[in-house]
């Protein structure tokens, strides 16, 4: 039982952050590749809060509102440089991120902060409420896709000189992309820290933002069950199957090369494929009825 | 003195930059594609050198063969891989290579173990003395090496009717076509020399370290990347430019600022600089 709730934890830490890039990459175009800094902005900002004797509750809040702010910043840069230029630039923000962390000793360094104080829910309430910020993460971003914001967003995504042509507030709307995204992706950080209570450099690195970005890819880029589905599977299964922890990198590698290859609307484009088909056998039928 | 010191080691470690970057910067050039696997084939490079130089006691076979050996593999990546996804939206490629240089990553991992390999004999060890520093023959070979490879290569885009195919695919791929051009041809040839450039860069690597793991293209890989948007994404001067200046304010930003920043982040803290003040970075186009 103490296992299958960590893993839910972890799962549902998983479905919040791959929702909060896919809000960035999925809806509004702008590649990242350097989300992790915002998680790890938001678990540190969080563990120092909580050390420094505040409650669970306002430090979250917090390091949710400084990665957004952070975003926001990034969210410039995506004003300035677009496209492959813009992707190497947030993946600059990622090593950025690291290269200072390692050297501050407020921020513990290499070894990063230890001993992150208790947040007085037990395991069990602590997957509760994991589960229903990932639920209501979920639920905002389908109603977004569904508003005029998330019309805006496809415009964007789509084309942005069309878009800015029928007067869409291109700028706008990418900033406010990047700072929902980054500011889900902080609170997600909170949340790790307060789970494992030990945080340090090299658990936001760049082969995190890859874990994070692989899980919107695999998903389906923009299909919000598509890439729950994804951070579920992709975050569980090297845990269940403790004997492929040696090749999990090497999963992970291969697939984001063989969907990206063979599938590039990720599970989303295979499951609707599977469905046409489906359909197409039964439509002579209904034909002939 | 110790200015020199620094601008020496920076020379060298910004010549292995240009050979990895030159690569990237050719396949950005003619096919639009962040080429991140390209840092696998210099991971292979190196291994490749250690592998036969232990083997054979030559260090100058072990690049002879390991060249064109990665270079074929090159070519092979980029019909296997690359070539069915170039019509799709540019990230898909971008994201298939990263798949695909982890994957890399992971196989040197799993076939030659994680703590990386040695040369029995290390080549090149000895000091030379030149003005005033100390410079080990390995230092001085791969400054020379990648003089000559790069100057080959800027010879053989200037003088020869191959170059002049090539140079015109970069500039009008269609035009190109409609005068006879085979531009499949071009983009095998484009993909073999680069990646044998990565190739010859992983086993100077290799010399300077006399270790070779099966991490050691990731940074090369990302900062790389950097270098390639510093020089404006395709413009091969340029790049050559941005990689020797990387390799230079590193060695002097590890003395000055390190207390602020580790040795890897310096570059992005560079180029983010730069982009915000020229988006089509330092040479390129706007």
């Amino acid at each position: 039982m103490e296992y299958a709730i960590t893993l839910g934890i972890l799962m549902g830490i998983s479905i919040i952050l791959a929702l909060s890039l896919n809000l960035i990459s999925g809806y509004c175009g702008q590649i990242s590749l350097g989300h992790a800094a915002f998680y790890g902005t938001g678990a540190y900002c969080a563990a120092l809060m909580t050390k420094a004797g505040l409650p669970f509750f306002v430090a979250l809040l917090a390091g949710a509102g400084l990665a957004g702010l952070l975003g926001l910043l990034v969210g410039l840069a995506s004003l300035r440089v677009r496209h492959d230029f813009l992707a190497i630039t947030t993946m600059g923000v990622g090593f950025l991120f690291i290269g200072i962390v390692r050297q501050q000793d407020w921020l513990g360094g290499e070894m990063g902060i230890y001993n992150i104080p208790d947040t007085g829910l037990s395991k069990g309430w602590f997957l509760v409420l994991v589960l229903a910020i990932a639920a209501a993460v979920a639920l905002f971003s389908l109603y977004v896709k569904r508003s005029w914001m998330g019309f805006a967003f496809d415009a964007v995504a789509d084309d942005e000189d069309t878009a800015r042509m029928i007067g869409i507030d291109v700028s706008r709307y990418k900033l406010t992309a990047f700072a929902m995204g980054t500011a889900i992706a902080g609170l997600a950080g909170g949340l790790y820290a307060h789970d494992i209570k030990y945080i340090g450099p090299d658990s936001f690195g760049f082969v995190e933002s890859i874990m994070i970005l692989s899980m919107v890819v695999v998903g389906g880029i923009g299909s919000v069950p598509g890439v729950i589905l994804a951070a579920a599977l992709l975050s569980v299964l090297p845990q269940w199957l403790q004997f492929i922890a040696e090749y999990k990198l090497l999963i992970y590698g291969v697939l984001l090369f063989a969907v990206m290859r063979f599938s590039p609307g990720g599970l989303a484009q295979i499951a609707d494929q599977l469905w046409n088909r489906i359909r197409k056998r039964d439509a002579p039928k209904d034909g002939a009825s | 003195m110790l200015a020199y010191e620094l601008m020496v080691q920076g020379l060298v470690q910004g010549s292995i930059y240009a050979l990895i970057a030159v690569g990237l910067t050719l396949v950005y050039g003619l096919l639009r594609i962040l080429h991140v696997a390209h840092a696998g084939l210099f991971t292979l490079g190196g291994y490749l050198c250690v592998l036969i130089t232990n083997a054979t006691g030559s260090f100058l076979l072990s690049m002879l063969i390991a060249m064109p050996v990665v270079g074929v593999l090159g070519i092979v990546i980029y019909r296997l891989c690359y070539q069915p996804i170039l019509d799709k939206p540019p990230y898909v490629a971008l994201i298939a290579s990263i798949g695909l240089f982890i994957a890399m990553e992971e196989i040197f991992r799993l076939v030659f173990g994680p703590y990386g390999i040695s040369y029995a004999e290390p080549p090149l060890s000895n000091s030379i003395q030149v003005f005033t520093a100390n410079l080990r023959e390995a230092e001085l070979v791969t400054l020379a090496g990648s003089l000559v490879l790069i100057g080959g290569l800027a010879l053989l885009a200037a003088k020869t009717r191959i170059g002049v195919a090539w140079r015109a695919t970069v500039t009008d791929p269609e035009m190109a076509q409609s005068f006879g051009i085979d531009i499949i041809k071009v983009r095998y040839l484009n993909f073999f020399i680069g990646s044998a450039l990565a190739a010859a860069a992983g086993g100077l690597v290799a010399v300077l370290n006399n270790l070779v793991e099966p991490t050691m293209g990731s940074v090369p890989s990302y900062k790389a990347l950097a270098i390639i948007v510093l020089g404006g994404l395709g413009d091969v001067r340029g790049t050559l430019i941005a990689a020797l200046a990387l390799g230079v304010i590193e060695s002097f930003g590890t003395i000055y600022l390190g207390a602020i920043l580790d040795r890897d982040a310096i570059a992005f803290a560079f180029l983010i600089l730069v982009l915000m003040v020229r988006p089509q970075g330092l040479f390129g186009k706007a």
